[in-house]
């Protein structure tokens, strides 16, 4: 009797040490394994380098040259802190994802909502709003130039009411109006999500709503808008995200960051201070203030938007 | 077990990072070694086409020691991919188009090789640039670089405008700021042009070089941005050429805003300051003169010293077979290389007796005369620590005061220059 009992417990041993190690079904771990290198190899890895680097004094060399990189605690995150252009990078960003994220929000199920209807060229439309946001920034960007410098279309529409300085060159607007180019640009993809949202919305909802006297407005506010919700969490989340690593509008829009750093974001600050000026520990500093930023709006949206 | 994970790899990537952090074991290279190399070359069209043939020309000589020459590999600027090659120790022998400003941050990575480690290189150099080759030593007295070629910036101005405008457009009054600011105030008025000059008004490091600098190297004789680890341009030479633009963006002679295109190319400013290379381009499209750029009392202009806008070649640690390296590099500065190299793209070599040296050449072509002359007479960014962040220093200091007018001029750049200085003396 002992012989087989003891078998089964000497058995259990390493099956334990493998469910606490794989989980209860292994073969799930084992297929989820290449995304985890992956997501191992390119983001934990550069990640934590980023995090090692800002607490260090740290530049690239080429390989094999003996160079000292001591640890300088947070001496990286004091010099990021007490300058101001990095402070106004990232009352920028506060700026921008103010404007741009309630606006892409807002817009965008809006426009899913009447591209889910049927209305007339349809296909159309939804194709229409998906072209910029898979239309190459450069290019994008020419025409918004044209559209919004001192003598573009949108002033002479305007006439006399043409803000002066201009768009781009105005310290007050410049960051307005690269948070509604990138909602114009991104708009397409969130309408994107919104629609395979509404796809999941049941009709009788509607229905009942109608049948208790609901008018369409009412219909919206009671049921999509609810319906969505996990859809909102997300096009929030993924807008805040985006939205905070912003680099190529202030990099062509408005000509690195101007009128006098006016639309500069701290990632074209990382590009500056750690591409072209040679001091990656500055930049990793700035880059790891900003995850930190981001990850706590994210919570905090993520909070407010999934409350029942 | 959702949190245990992502913290998990966090500790882990932390760790390998920490092992990781510091470099890998030394790589010596003989400075002897001869056998084949790779160069890379500028895509600039007729630059390409004076590297291929210079290539073609080595080959032919030299099976065992043959170059591979490509173009540098495309990025947002070339000193951001030179910069990522050096750190993955995949450099070429030679670049064809080293900016002597990223030179300083290039020596810092352990990138480049000192040439003067060859045997007479130094004495090489300064045979073939001259009195100005000095400019391109580095704080520690060795040469990283050769002095190649330079592009002297002058005011190009378009002939049909200024008679529109109502100035001589054969010899206009371009000499003092009072003549310059007259004449730009003509263009304006009459609306000749939109915009009498445009110089970027973006907040890249680099565009000081083609409005404030070139105007300073001349107001101050020859002084450059940054002179024995001071900041020079708070200087009173340096706040009248911060003036002078002032003025002209304060009376919206020229704009404020990014052109989208070539303003000079479209009409849409009279005047430009550019290198010879402007010759080809600008051509056939528009009626054009040169003259040099305005100092506050008229300089003669055989005086006037200008930015050189000059590009260099630089030989990399990565290299292999050095001793090679070196030899093509002097063979591609070689008088008749650098006739070809003229002859080919209308840049100037760095070479002391430029016009003397190519009296057919010039003959030929008048029109770079003016620009060989003044490739005499050129000014140099610093070769000091820091210099790119110095740069981008003084731009915003620039753009606040002098373009957008949020702060007086002095206050600003005397901040900036303390900053600048502070950067300077450095490691």
């Amino acid at each position: 009797m002992t012989g087989p009992l003891s078998r089964d417990a000497s058995r259990r041993g390493p099956q334990r040490w493998v469910a606490a190690v794989l989980g209860r079904h292994p073969v799930g771990a084992v297929l989820v394994a290449p995304y985890a290198a992956f997501l191992a190899l390119v983001f934990a890895y550069p990640f934590g380098f980023a995090v090692w680097i800002s607490f260090h004094d740290y530049f690239f060399t080429a390989p094999g040259v003996p160079v000292d990189r001591p640890f300088v605690g947070l001496a990286n995150y004091t010099a990021v802190l007490s300058d101001p252009a990095v402070r106004q990078a990232f009352g920028n960003i506060i700026v921008f994802l103010l404007i741009n994220v309630p606006l892409t929000t807002v817009l965008a199920l809006l426009l899913a909502t009447a591209l889910n209807g049927a209305i007339r060229g349809r296909t159309f439309l939804r194709v229409a709003y998906y072209v910029p946001y898979v239309t190459a920034s450069v290019a994008v960007v020419g025409v918004w130039l044209f559209l919004f410098n001192s003598g573009g279309l949108v002033n002479k529409l305007l006439g006399p009411l043409a803000p002066d300085p201009s768009w781009l060159v105005s310290e007050h607007l410049a960051m307005p109006t690269v948070a509604i180019y990138v909602a114009w640009k991104q708009l397409g993809f969130f309408i994107l999500l919104y629609l395979a949202a509404l796809q999941n919305v049941p009709n009788e909802l509607y229905e009942s709503a109608a049948v208790d006297g609901a008018n369409r407005w009412q219909r919206f506010r009671s049921v999509t808008v609810p319906a969505v919700r996990p859809a909102t969490t997300l096009v929030v989340i993924v807008a805040t995200i985006t939205g905070a690593n912003m680099f190529t509008e202030p990099y062509l829009l408005t000509g690195g960051g101007g009128p006098n750093g006016a639309s500069a974001s701290p990632v074209l600050l990382m590009y500056q201070r750690g591409i072209e000026q040679g001091q990656p520990d500055v930049a990793a500093a700035i880059g790891v203030l900003l995850v930190i930023g981001v990850v706590t709006v994210s919570l905090i949206n993520r909070r407010i938007l999934e409350r029942p | 077990m959702r949190r245990t994970v992502p913290a998990a790899f966090l500790v882990l990537s932390l760790g390998l990072t920490a092992a990781c952090g510091d470099g890998g074991s030394g790589t010596k290279a003989d400075s002897s070694a001869k056998g084949p190399i790779t160069i890379w070359l500028s895509n600039n069209k007729e630059e390409l086409a004076w590297g291929n043939a210079m290539v073609e020309a080595w080959n032919g000589q030299h099976a065992d020691q043959k170059i591979t020459a490509q173009e540098i590999p495309a990025g947002k600027s070339s000193e951001e991919v030179i910069g990522a090659a050096i750190t993955a120790g995949n450099a070429p022998c030679l670049i064809f188009n080293t900016a002597p400003a990223a030179v300083p941050q290039f020596q810092k990575q352990g990138g480049l090789v000192a040439l003067d480690s060859f045997d007479g290189a130094a004495d090489y150099i300064k045979q073939r640039t001259g009195a100005a080759a000095d400019q391109y030593k580095s704080p520690d007295g060795k040469f990283y670089q050769i002095p190649w070629k330079s592009n002297p910036v002058m005011i190009f101005y378009n002939k049909d405008i200024l008679a529109k405008a109502g100035v001589n457009a054969d010899n206009p009054p371009l000499a003092t700021y009072d003549e310059f600011l007259a004449t730009a105030r003509k263009i304006k008025s009459s609306g000749a042009a939109p915009a009498a000059i445009y110089p970027a008004p973006s907040s890249e490091f680099f565009q000081s070089w083609f409005d404030f600098y070139p105007l300073f190297a001349a107001e101050t004789g020859g002084k450059q941005l940054v002179e024995n680890g001071k900041a020079q341009f708070d200087s009173p030479e340096g706040l009248r050429v911060a003036e002078f633009w002032k003025k002209l963006y304060d009376e919206g002679l020229a704009p404020k805003e990014k052109y989208n295109g070539d303003s000079f190319a479209d009409g849409k400013a009279a005047m430009a300051i550019v290198g010879p290379w402007a010759i080809a381009v600008y051509g056939k499209k528009v009626k054009w003169g040169a003259a040099p750029v305005p100092t506050s009392t008229g300089k003669p202009a055989a005086e006037v010293k200008t930015f050189s806008d000059a590009k260099n070649v630089a030989m990399y640690s990565a290299c292999k077979n050095r001793a090679t390296a070196w030899e093509v590099l002097k063979f591609a500065t070689s008088k008749e290389q650098d006739g070809a190299l003229l002859e080919a793209t209308g840049q100037m070599p760095l070479r002391a007796d430029l016009p003397s040296t190519y009296p057919d050449y010039f003959t030929k072509n008048p029109a770079y005369k003016a620009f060989a002359d003044q490739a005499g007479r050129t000014v140099e960014v610093p070769n000091t620590a820091n210099s790119i962040t110095i740069w981008q220093t003084f731009r915003d200091a620039y753009s606040e005061s002098v373009i957008f007018g949020k702060r007086p001029v002095a206050e600003a750049f005397s901040e900036a220059a303390k900053k600048a200085t502070g950067l300077a003396g450095q490691s």
